[in-house]
């Protein structure tokens, strides 16, 4: 097989997955591994990978809403409101259990809603301290994690055994430094990782084995670094940042008004691997410094507003020409962190298209704002 | 005071003063903070910080019909109309230049913020942006949200290391000593108040009310600006006592109409429409015997107790599970004695709503007291719609005619 051949089949399968989570996620059920889901952002899943069983991205999805109106009124984010209404449908029954991060309040209510409507599946709280720099954040979080891997214990019916948590936490560690080599690869394949593609190897990562993810990203990106460099300047580059880049169909645009994503800081991309699980001291703990080195996200207490410096920085060193924003609709952390960072992009004169998504979004319009935006950088 | 005042004139009086105080102590010198609602001011009374409280601020302005041009520069500023108003409103006036006129509070531009997101997440932004807006520290006083309705150990020694940070913080911005002695003076007096505010409540759910519709917003100034301050004791002990008075007078609530239905309402006043909703309720006969929202104000601990202080300003109902928030509001309910419920579906406020439909179907499954939900805002003019609350609350009416007639 050419490098060509299997970069394409590679890519196929990780596209299929994400196309269609359910099929690959029903899968590995099948092959005996209990399955938790797991709510965005900065959960432990490397907890949940050592006590035998895969962790799930729970992201929502375009399901019409009307089971969901029950528990939130209609102002509540897409994200949150999709996923209780699949939770109530059936569609997460086979879950042994569902973590719930609570960084905003449309998760913490998400996590309250969803046990009222769903008390059959064991719900998995896991809330983040703010103060996540000092010390007594640090223990605090720490017992936190404490508590979930109690829970999870239970719910798997076996102890963690000792270097298992290390264990996993290598795996993951590795696995996002497999996603990041990868995304500094795919630039120089501009016609073959178009944007659509960049999104699908991420976002299949969550419905996946972390190693088996890895192992396959690895291989792609080896492969793409074998291979020469795509034709340039076609696409105009820009950066995209946001919670996702969903729904579907809205990366193909991009690719259609030609514009490349050269980098992003999405939650469910970028801002998800960008930091590592530090070294040194027990497990437990490691997974809770994570959580005091992350940066630049709307979820994570930034007085210093390091968002707007590492956003700039990103767009700069990419090269791109400008920034689309890609506003989950309703989303009180990123809409709060907008005008702040907008203020930053028009001082330096950076073009920024702010696009306000949600899943019956029309593209027709989106098409119409990107069209002119691609024109206009 | 030489002449002999009503506790509403007192609190006018000390309400109005809370911005020119500190106006004044800011140009003397002292730092000023802006403060979230139901932050553990025991910590900046005992330094003799001034505090000011963003959200007071913006009800103000919102009650005053003042808001639409502050909401409007910061949505053209780029915030979105979606994201709390009271915020919006905050953020209008500091871009507006931050100037008081006959409406509009002089709120004095702070040297630093204090957030506590023990009722709200959203708010760790607005402070963030604040801070980095006027480029000024915050104390961040972090208090995780309770999702199974216990503030465990972990969070209690969190909590409580987190105020030794701030005693620290604090030295430094002062370069004073903290002053322990004054600190338990403070936290007397803070108990004190709660205690009253309790207490009130108890007086309230008298039948008939002494109390009148939303007095319990208005006095709710105090527990938010002077909950550590002898003043506070002085106004709320006047309070009682003038309802203690009515109830012996066999006085209702209305000068003009009788007390026909008690109703819990529960949520932040709908500010922009206050006249409206009250001016419909008092022609029902409807009456406001009890709510969730002042009930935030009654932190209670032990004098000198700091992880009691830690844990009762955690156990916010804003901060607690949902089973926690339906009793709260049984409690409420049953304390109050109402016939019925106001759920204000708060537009721009998430986490005011998000529970609510679960929690009403539970409360109403254990108290039986009929209950309407109506759209509006607590700064917001534009979402709500007269003709929505007005049928809303003939139902109610229906409703609760129909279950006293069933001689419940
Ligand atoms: S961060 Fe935004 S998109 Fe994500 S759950 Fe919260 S409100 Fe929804
Ligand atoms: S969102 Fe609600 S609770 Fe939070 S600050 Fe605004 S009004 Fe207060």
């Amino acid at each position: 097989m050419t490098e060509r051949m299997r970069i394409e089949a590679i890519l196929r399968e990780l596209f299929e997955v994400a196309a269609r989570p359910g099929v690959s996620v029903a899968k590995r059920a099948k092959r005996g591994k209990p399955l938790v889901g797991v709510l965005p952002y900065y959960a432990p899943e490397e907890i949940v990978h050592a006590t035998g069983m895969l962790p799930v991205g729970v992201w929502g999805g375009t399901a019409d809403i009307s089971k969901a109106n029950h528990y939130f009124p209609p102002f509540a984010c897409p994200l949150v409101k999709s996923a209780l209404e699949l939770a109530i449908r059936g569609v997460y029954d086979g879950l042994a259990a569902m973590m719930v991060p609570c960084l905003c309040e449309s998760l913490t209510f998400f996590g309250q809603n969803f046990r009222a409507a769903r008390p059959d599946i064991p719900f998995v709280p896991v809330v983040h301290p703010q103060n996540r720099r000092s010390p007594e954040g640090v223990a605090y979080l720490r017992a936190e994690y404490q508590k979930v891997q109690a829970r999870l214990e239970a719910i798997a019916g076996r102890k963690i055994a000792p270097g298992d948590l290390d264990s996993a936490i290598g795996i993951f560690n590795d696995h996002r430094r497999a996603l990041r080599a990868f995304l500094e690869e795919a630039p120089r394949h501009p016609s073959l990782v178009l944007p659509g593609v960049r999104h699908a190897v991420v976002k299949s990562s969550y419905f996946m084995d972390r190693a088996e993810h890895a192992a396959l990203v690895g291989e792609l990106t080896r492969h793409l670094k074998g291979i020469p460099e795509g034709e340039s300047g076609r696409g105009k580059k820009v950066v995209v940042t946001g919670i996702m880049a969903e729904p579907e169909g809205l990366m193909g645009l991009f690719e259609d008004v030609g514009l490349d994503v050269v980098a992003d800081d999405l939650a469910q991309e970028s801002r998800a691997f960008r930091t590592d699980v530090p070294d040194g001291g027990d497990p437990l703990e490691r997974l809770a410094r994570r959580w005091s080195l992350v940066e630049g996200c709307s979820l994570a207490f930034d007085p210093g507003k390091e968002r707007n410096r590492i956003l700039l920085e990103l767009v700069r060193r990419s090269g791109a020409r400008g920034l689309v924003v890609l506003m989950m609709q309703f989303c009180d952390p990123e809409e709060m962190d907008y005008p702040l960072y907008r203020k930053d992009f028009d001082a330096a004169g950076i073009p920024v298209l702010h696009l306000e998504t949600e899943p019956r979004m029309s593209l027709e319009q989106a098409r119409t704002r990107l069209q002119s935006f691609a024109e206009m950088i | 005071m030489s002449e002999v005042q009503t506790s509403k004139q007192l609190l006018d009086h000390y309400a109005g003063q809370v911005y020119a105080d500190a106006a004044a102590a800011k140009a003397a010198g002292t730092p000023v903070g802006w403060s979230t609602a139901i932050a553990p001011q025991e910590f900046f009374e005992t330094m003799g910080l001034p505090l000011v409280y963003p959200e007071n601020h913006s009800a103000v302005i919102s009650a005053r019909k003042r808001a639409l041009g502050f909401l409007e520069r910061a949505e053209a500023y780029g915030y979105h109309a979606d994201i709390c108003g009271y915020m919006r409103v905050n953020f209008g006036y500091l871009l507006e230049g931050a100037k008081g006129d006959a409406d509009v509070p002089p709120a004095p531009v702070p040297d630093f913020v204090v957030c506590c997101n023990n009722y709200c997440t959203m708010i760790v932004k607005w402070y963030e942006n604040l801070a980095k807006e006027l480029g000024i520290p915050v104390f961040m006083i972090d208090m995780p949200y309770n999702p199974e309705g216990v503030v465990d150990e972990p969070r209690v020694r969190y909590i409580r290391a987190q105020f030794d940070r701030l005693v620290g913080q604090l030295e430094d911005l002062t370069g004073r000593p903290f002053d322990r002695d004054r600190f338990r003076e403070v936290m007397e007096v803070s108990r004190e108040n709660v205690r009253l505010w309790k207490r009130a409540f108890e007086i309230v759910s008298h039948v008939p009310s002494p109390a009148n519709g939303f007095d319990f917003y208005n006095y709710l100034t105090l527990m938010v600006f002077m909950r550590g301050r002898p003043e506070t004791t002085e106004v709320l002990r006047l309070w009682i006592r003038e309802m203690e008075g009515k109830i012996a007078r066999g006085e209702g609530p209305f000068r003009d109409a009788q007390e026909r239905f008690r109703v819990m309402f529960d949520g932040i006043a709908c500010w922009p429409q206050l006249a409206h909703t009250a001016k419909v309720f008092r022609s029902h006969g409807i009456n406001i015997t009890g709510s969730n929202y002042p009930d935030g104000w009654a932190v209670q601990y032990e004098t000198g107790d700091l992880e009691g202080m830690a844990r009762a300003y955690a156990s916010v109902a804003n901060n607690m599970s949902l089973e926690r928030q339906v009793a709260k509001r049984v409690e409420i309910i049953r304390q109050g004695r109402c016939d019925g419920a106001v759920y204000h579906m708060n537009r721009s406020c998430k986490v005011m709503d998000f529970l609510t439909y679960e929690a009403q179907r539970r409360v109403f499954e254990e108290t039986g007291a009929p209950y309407i939900t109506f759209d509006g805002d607590q700064a917001d003019p534009r979402v709500f719609v007269a003709a929505q609350f007005d049928t809303r609350v003939q139902a109610l009416v229906e409703m609760m005619e129909a279950r006293k007639g069933d001689g419940r």
